[in-house]
């Protein structure tokens, strides 16, 4: 018999750390291990990338304040922070925490298997991922300078060696970081996707998969179609930087004044490889959080998932649709407008199901009254974020308005505020949320974060959050292009009242406001480290099952760090879709996925969508 | 009255901008004649999210505090209604944004609309006027020469080059048709003008056409909004749009001074 989740043991074991555990944990197999290291990748990653984007907020209002140990930040450092900030946030952190990490950690748990599908090929792809972050970090010190190109790096800049600072080998360690990062993601997803298919436990069919596991699912679909396309431009793209190919460049370019003749390649070809990889990229990064964000709106809300088998085909068609749309960000790249118009309607096409999402979070809250703790205000939190980055989608995706707004502030805040703030919100809502099933080892049962730090940080943060980029789509719309490593004093062909230095310092008084509230909202996150660390030590224990949660993670034999032998496996067994929670007027009750059904609740169905009055 | 003040009391002085003070959303001022319809067509949809984003919020505010309710089941009124006017929604602004992107961009310029060359190179825009004989001369890359003042690289061999005028400033007449043929040639640089509501990226080995029409004389800003090097920020020029009588004078001025 496997002791309870949560019992501690009688006489906790000595912990002695010597070469061989030491060992045992970094080149471990285990998935829960990996995914505490990819987690901890993630939040180095995400420290260093926010560090970067305030001194980029801080150039930008003050522009002679000399970064300290380096001096006054030249055009190129700008640019190099912006590279560096886009790449490692969106790789190391958008798509390394919750497809990689919180995959690893809660998925073999919620579909009721005991490991990942390929465990060897698990601990490669993290030290594949450790390794692109090395690279990326250390292209930032070589001679020439990191890449400066933004993480989009078009080609021919990127593609010829002398077009500029950071083109010689920092943009080769940055390709190389990224190739690194798209074969690990190519071969964490495959493990994804086979451990999904193969060994989900009896009863847990397609219809019963939570849906944070649908997010994985499409998310690790959508990675390996894209991650493959990428590494192919990657490797395109090396060979016309070393090996005189022409694939991105076209004959005649005259770039510093070195001509490159050769073959007839076409940048625009970089374009559609990049963005075919790009634009699902930012959903690879939202789906776990989305799937997440479903199934604690209904866990605290004691209510079923509203329209659960509509969820699922609304995730696989955000996934189908994502891939399709690439060209939206191509409107102004010298498409034919005709491609334009058809990329508008695949784009404009994407609202429907990502507003049928949004209609079933608000039904699911809808008059429930639920429990508010830390994990339902950071869903809560993502679908106010959600909706309000979301609902300036659609205005993008028409071309005519693109042709306006298209590489302005309006864009940054959009992204952002969808992809960067609903995205962190889902990290948030995760980390508190499984912070037990983190921390639990073998000698103690998890600890959970501390509620009050927990509402203080989601109070400071969605403030921040808002402060920083609503006002952005105002600078966009005044014209702020991005990429301006200076807003003021710009020298143009009529001095210092040039047109462009009038219409770019507009914004100035307004840039100052968001560098404010970016400094309040990254000095916010210090409340989350701090309670981190010291819950980490002195948190709450919780209970097996803290949450009143429906899914197998929470199983009480599911003590994540108990190494079970096969005989001690539990016939894990699963009856029900998840988040069925009943409902009498004083109390509300909920049926885990793998209790067995009572007899009286005999006629409680599994069908979600339609339950009768 | 009352609220100009208070508006001028709260917020900081920016919005009280020549430009801003004839827009509420701080867009600068519309010179062209595309624009109005562009700008009616963003406020439009600024509008639209700014309702769906209150809306949405209002009714999971209302929602969370509202006492507790059984699970609401109608499907067709909370999923499929919503649904439906959502997508009559986004299909009617689709299909007006698309008849002013095709108005724009489906079909050229008029034969009759003047022709000017703008290039991009890293940091810089040029601007070639084709001269009397209405033809742009070949430009070849091994030709390029800045500081030998032929930064476009025109070939001396082709006749059409002899009048061919290179200006960094471009210059326009008002309420004529401009016939845009976009060339880079190193990197991709994006070409901007806010303030005509036009934006095009100039791709290397491509020319890409853009017409638009210049309505209301003064100076604007031209920017470059595709990273292209450390000197992307100050990659600027000035468009400046003149009355047609003063424009016929500039350019025969122009011709005039080419040797």
């Amino acid at each position: 018999m496997t002791p309870p989740f949560n019992t501690p043991p009688a006489h906790p074991h000595p912990t002695t750390v010597n070469i061989r555990t030491l060992r045992a944990v970094v080149f471990t197999t285990d998935h829960r291990v990996i995914g505490i290291q990819y987690l901890v990748l993630a939040l180095i990653s995400v420290v260093i990338g926010t560090l970067l984007s305030l001194l980029m907020r801080i150039h930008l209002v003050w522009p002679n304040w000399p970064l300290p140990l380096h001096g006054p930040i030249l055009p190129e450092d700008y640019l190099a922070l912006v590279t560096i900030h886009g790449t490692i946030m969106l790789f190391f952190v958008l798509t390394t925490a919750p497809q990689s990490g919180f995959g690893n950690l809660i998925l073999p748990a919620q579909i009721g298997a005991r490991t990942m599908a390929f465990p060897a090929l698990n601990a490669a792809s993290f030290w594949l991922t450790a390794a692109a972050l090395v690279v990326l970090l250390g292209s930032t010190f070589v001679p020439g300078g990191a890449a400066i190109s933004g993480w989009t790096a078009y080609p021919p800049l990127s593609a010829i060696t002398s077009a500029g600072p950071g083109q010689a080998l920092g943009m080769d360690l940055w390709l190389t970081s990224i190739a690194l990062f798209a074969i690990a993601s190519t071969a964490s997803s495959i493990n994804t996707l086979t451990t999904i298919i193969r060994n989900r436990c009896t009863g847990m069919t397609w219809e019963r998969l939570p849906l944070t596991v649908w997010g994985w699912f499409t998310a690790a679909l959508l990675s390996i179609i894209a991650f493959s396309v990428l590494l192919a431009a990657i490797l395109l793209l090396l060979c016309d930087r070393h090996a005189g190919t022409s694939f991105f460049l076209p004959n005649g370019d005259l770039v510093n004044g070195i001509l490159h003749k050769g073959g007839n390649g076409s940048p625009l070809l970089w374009l559609h490889l990049f963005w075919f990889f790009g634009h699902p990229e930012v959903y690879i990064a939202i789906l776990p959080g989305m799937g997440l964000t479903s199934m604690l709106l209904a866990n605290f809300s004691h209510r079923r998932v509203f329209t659960y088998r509509t969820m699922i085909a609304t995730t696989l068609l955000i996934g189908f649709l994502g891939i399709l749309l690439w060209g939206h960000h191509m409107f102004v790249a010298g498409l034919n407008p005709f491609a334009s118009s058809a990329f508008s309607i695949s784009t404009m096409a994407i609202a429907l199901p990502a507003a049928a999402k949004v209609l079933s979070w608000l039904a699911t809250t809808w008059r429930s009254r639920p429990s508010y703790k830390t994990p339902m205000l950071f869903a809560l939190g993502f679908v106010s974020l959600f909706i309000t980055g979301g609902l300036t989608g659609p205005i993008l995706a028409q071309p005519i308005l693109d042709e306006y707004l298209h590489n302005t502030f309006f864009v940054v805040a959009h992204f952002h505020l969808i992809m960067a703030m609903a995205g962190v919100f889902g990290l948030y809502a995760a980390t508190y949320y499984w912070f037990p099933l983190l921390t639990a080892t073998r000698n103690h049962p998890g600890r959970l974060l501390s509620e009050p730090l927990g509402h203080l940080h989601f109070w400071c943060t969605l403030l921040g959050a808002y402060a920083v980029f609503l006002p952005m789509h105002l600078t966009g719309l005044a014209g702020e292009p991005r990429h301006y490593a200076q807003l003021t004093g710009i020298p143009g062909p009529g001095g210092s009242l040039s047109p462009a230095g009038a219409l770019l310092s507009h914004t100035l008084p307004l840039n100052q406001f968001i560098t404010y509230a970016a400094i309040f909202l990254a000095t916010a996150q210090l409340v989350f480290l701090f309670n981190l660390t010291h819950s980490l030590r002195k948190g709450k224990f919780a209970s097996s099952n803290p949450w009143r949660a429906t899914t197998l993670e929470w199983h009480p034999t599911m003590n994540p760090f108990t190494l079970l032998t096969a005989s001690d496996t539990p016939e894990m067994s699963v009856h029900r879709a998840p988040c069925h929670y009943q409902s009498n007027k004083s109390e509300v009750s909920f049926l885990p996925q793998w209790e067995p059904i009572p007899l009286a609740q005999d006629e409680i169905e599994d069908a979600t969508d339609t339950k009768p009055e | 009255m009352i609220c100009s003040r208070l508006t001028s009391a709260c917020l900081p002085s920016l919005w009280i901008d020549r430009a801003a003070i004839h827009s509420p959303w701080l867009l600068p001022a519309d010179a062209s004649a595309h624009g109005p319809a562009l700008d009616h067509h963003l406020l439009l949809n600024l509008w639209v999210a700014l309702a769906l984003l209150t809306l949405a919020h209002l009714i999971l505010l209302i929602g969370l505090f509202a006492r507790r309710h059984s699970e609401p089941t109608r499907l067709w009124r909370i999923e499929y209604l919503p649904l439906t006017v959502l997508a009559l929604l986004f299909a009617s602004l689709t299909l007006k944004a698309e008849r002013l992107w095709a108005a724009s961009r489906y079909t050229g310029a008029s034969p009759t609309a003047l022709q000017v060359e703008v290039t991009g190179v890293q940091f810089a825009w040029y601007f070639r006027y084709p001269g009397p004989d209405a033809t742009f001369g070949i430009t070849r890359p091994s030709l390029v020469a800045p500081g030998e003042g032929n930064p476009l690289g025109l070939d001396p061999s082709d006749p059409h080059s002899a009048d061919d005028q290179v200006t960094s400033q471009l210059v326009l007449p008002a309420n004529r048709e401009v016939d845009l043929r976009l060339r880079a040639q190193d990197v991709i640089h994006g070409f901007s003008i806010p303030e005509m509501r036009l934006k095009q990226n100039a791709v290397p080995g491509q020319t890409i056409h853009l017409h638009f029409t210049p309505t209301t004389p003064g100076t604007y800003a031209i920017l470059c909004t595709q990273l292209c090097g450390l000197g992307h920020y100050r990659m600027n020029a000035t468009l400046l749009i003149l009355p047609p009588n003063q424009f016929a004078t500039w350019l025969a001025a122009k011709q005039k001074a080419a040797p």
